[in-house]
């Protein structure tokens, strides 16, 4: 019994923790004002470029963080379009989404001879508890460090948004930008930042994802995750607890899917895959209902124009 | 001046730049990774044109993003994001299939049966995401994904289910020979279909060697229907009026929660319709077991924006990026460089699109310094 709950406790943090980077990344985005539809995309990039650096480079650590430069930098794309050239957000983040995976193929086939999938890497990120446990139940709380750091992020993401002045700056330049303007704070210097953030952050994501849960890049090691951090960003009400807990519940519903003692029963194992999107909804109908986004989430700002 | 800035405020000029950077951006990545840009893009137009089959197969390609492009486009039209058109499309192709084994009438009725069935599947998973969001006010995008999920395990559920499961096969029995919707399937490979064919080889190879159909006809056709709707109905003129501003619209007396739902009910029909017709129209006329989302959902999304959400401009854009898929194929098989390239200029040229948004604003200034200089 106590093995089963551990089990099922472990798998939820250890399927959630890529996603939280990534919805985080899309909250701390949206509420500065840019949609970030690119989250797929991004986290795609940080996904090849950790398991990339941390093969080559023979350290998960540097794997880590070089992706989630490469993260930022893809994100950069994403602010040029949406900030400076006041572009359709849907429209750029839907273009990053293409030549994320694109580009993530592309220069895995050129890095690791024309496969589509990297080496594993030498050593994975950390656990919390070091190596392999004796106990089973220590073993199953035996997180990834990712676990950690994602919890960490979200604490210090609602610290910077309703603690600090700046984040009073990023939320006011996401509900009234001209009135953020006034006050002498830089609206397009604000989305820059809150957007090259939110790529980092994704970036971290996808790292998690092959440096932690599975161990080298594969052409589906992001299938999907990225849109699942999106959907947990609005289940959250745009607040990073609130994407929090959306993706704690989606990591919970695909653990309790490959439940050992209900993955041998009856029931069809498609039926359990798509328990955790029937559960969303089920959830969104009865407690969550009508989430609104940031005022002006979306709307490029022009100086002037009111 | 003024005709510079008369053509730069067109849309299409703007589409047209976005296609040139696409390319120009695809050949520095492949000059940089050490391949001859020249020889790729030639690999690829030759892999569109330089065969009457190749020409054919890129239109059968079309077809189905053509259609779910303008299922995306009819919706952005509207105000709301169809970014499940993926999952519509799977149940689509999920009902037309079980339908179409199902069921053996004379084509005449077995055909509109089969595509009413994807439509009406479609339709159905549409309109849940707009009486979610009419009812309960919860947001599309996010009811859309889930719905793509469940669609996905449902269509696998249907395919490894006892009914429908073709043994020692990842697929699930095909539709019945009297639903297909190829030209002519049982004349061109009869005595008579092949001595009427025998002088003209293009014609011979296009019958033969594809699956030539109607649906790209029927996506013209939906095209211009939703064009109609959209511009030259009153619906239409309550459907637009509900995207440019939900509350004016309210205010004005238009249903606003009625309009969304018929909305969604439309845009996932459009969805169905585009699986339907794969179905009947292209081998192996059947679902198989799905291991990562075959994208004809989300290609839609990018078509319709490059499109500029215009219904006809969704056939022009289909056909692109369908010629794009097609022959992109030949630049791995030729020169041997990544097929990804042409994910990575699809991209580009959708990245591109929006950023060219802002060509007609800056033809406006250019216009209006001109008329400033004339005084």
């Amino acid at each position: 019994m106590l093995n089963d709950i551990s089990l099922l406790i472990g798998n939820t943090f250890m399927y959630s923790a890529p996603l939280i980077f990534g919805a985080l990344g899309g909250v701390i985005s949206e509420r500065s004002g840019v949609v970030n539809l690119g989250i797929e995309g991004m986290m795609t990039v940080g996904a090849f470029v950790g398991a990339a650096v941390g093969f080559f480079s023979g350290n998960a650590w540097v794997g880590f963080l070089v992706a989630g430069l490469a993260g930022g930098l893809f994100a950069l794309l994403h602010a040029v379009a949406a900030v400076t050239f006041k572009a359709d957000q849907t429209i750029s983040g839907i273009a990053l989404n293409l030549i994320g995976p694109g580009l993530a193929l592309f220069l895995c086939r050129l890095c690791f001879s024309g496969a589509t999938m990297s080496q594993p890497v030498p050593h994975k990120l950390p656990k919390i508890l070091g190596g392999a446990q004796s106990n089973i139940v220590a073993q199953n709380f035996n997180f990834d460090i990712t676990v950690i750091l994602a919890f960490l992020v979200m604490m210090a993401m609602w610290f910077i948004l309703y603690r600090t002045k700046w984040g009073l700056r990023i939320r006011s330049v996401g509900e009234h930008p001209a009135a953020a303007d006034t006050l002498g704070i830089n609206v397009n210097r604000t989305r820059y930042t809150c957007v090259l953030v939110s790529g980092i952050l994704a970036g971290f994501g996808g790292a998690a994802m092959t440096l932690a849960v599975i161990q080298q890049f594969t052409p589906t090691a992001i299938s999907g995750q990225g849109f699942i951090a999106l959907a947990a960003v609005i289940f959250g009400k745009w607040t990073p607890q609130g994407a929090y807990a959306a993706c704690l519940l989606f990591g919970f519903a695909q653990a309790l899917s490959v439940f050992p003692s209900l993955a041998h029963s009856a029931i069809p194992s498609e039926v359990l895959a798509m328990l955790p999107y029937i559960l969303t909804i089920v959830v969104l109908i009865l407690f969550v209902g009508r989430s609104v986004a940031p005022k002006e989430d979306g709307i490029p700002y022009e100086k002037g124009v009111r | 001046m003024e005709k510079t800035a008369k053509i730069l405020k067109k849309p299409i000029t703007s589409t047209i730049i976005a296609i040139v950077c696409g390319f120009a951006v695809a050949a520095i990545v492949l000059a940089v990774a050490g391949y001859n840009p020249g020889s790729a893009f030639g690999a690829l137009f030759s892999g569109i044109f330089s065969r009457p089959k190749y020409i054919s197969n890129v239109i059968i390609k079309a077809t189905p993003i053509t259609l779910t492009a303008l299922s995306v486009a009819f919706a952005y039209k509207v105000g709301l994001f169809n970014i499940g058109a993926e999952g519509q499309y799977i149940v689509g192709a999920v009902a037309a299939n079980i339908v179409g084994y199902l069921c053996n009438f004379p084509p005449v009725i077995e055909i509109p049966l089969v595509i009413l069935a994807g439509m009406v599947a479609g339709a159905l998973w549409g309109g849940i995401v707009g009486l979610l969001k009419a009812k309960f006010g919860i947001h599309e995008v996010l009811t859309s994904i889930m719905l793509n999920w469940i669609a996905f395990y449902f269509s696998n559920l249907v395919v490894n289910s006892a009914a429908f499961h073709q043994p020692n096969s990842t697929a699930a029995y095909p539709v019945n020979a009297s639903s297909y919707t190829m030209l002519l399937p049982n004349w061109k490979t009869s005595d008579a279909g092949m001595a009427a064919m025998s002088g003209t080889k293009w014609l011979r190879e296009v019958m033969l060697k594809t699956d030539v159909n109607f649906g790209f006809l029927i996506a013209i056709a939906a095209a211009v229907f939703i064009w109609m709707l959209l511009y030259r109905s009153r619906k239409g003129y309550e459907l637009r009026a509900v995207g440019l501003n939900h509350d004016a619209a309210e205010f004005a007396g238009i249903p606003v929660n009625k309009n969304i739902v018929i909305t969604m009910l439309i845009a996932g029909a459009l969805a169905g319709l585009a699986a339907a017709l794969a179905i009947t129209g292209t081998n192996p006329h059947r679902i198989s077991t799905l291991s990562a989302f075959e994208n004809n959902g989300f290609n839609g999304l990018s078509v319709a924006f490059i499109a500029g959400s215009s219904p006809i401009g969704c056939i022009f854009a289909g056909l692109l990026f369908g010629g794009l898929l097609y022959g992109g194929q030949s630049i791995q098989a030729n020169i041997g460089a990544p097929s990804e390239i042409i994910n990575i200029m699809i991209g580009t040229i959708v990245f591109f699109v929006a950023l060219t948004a802002v060509v007609p604003k800056l033809a406006v200034r250019l216009e209006k310094r001109g008329m400033r200089n004339a005084k």
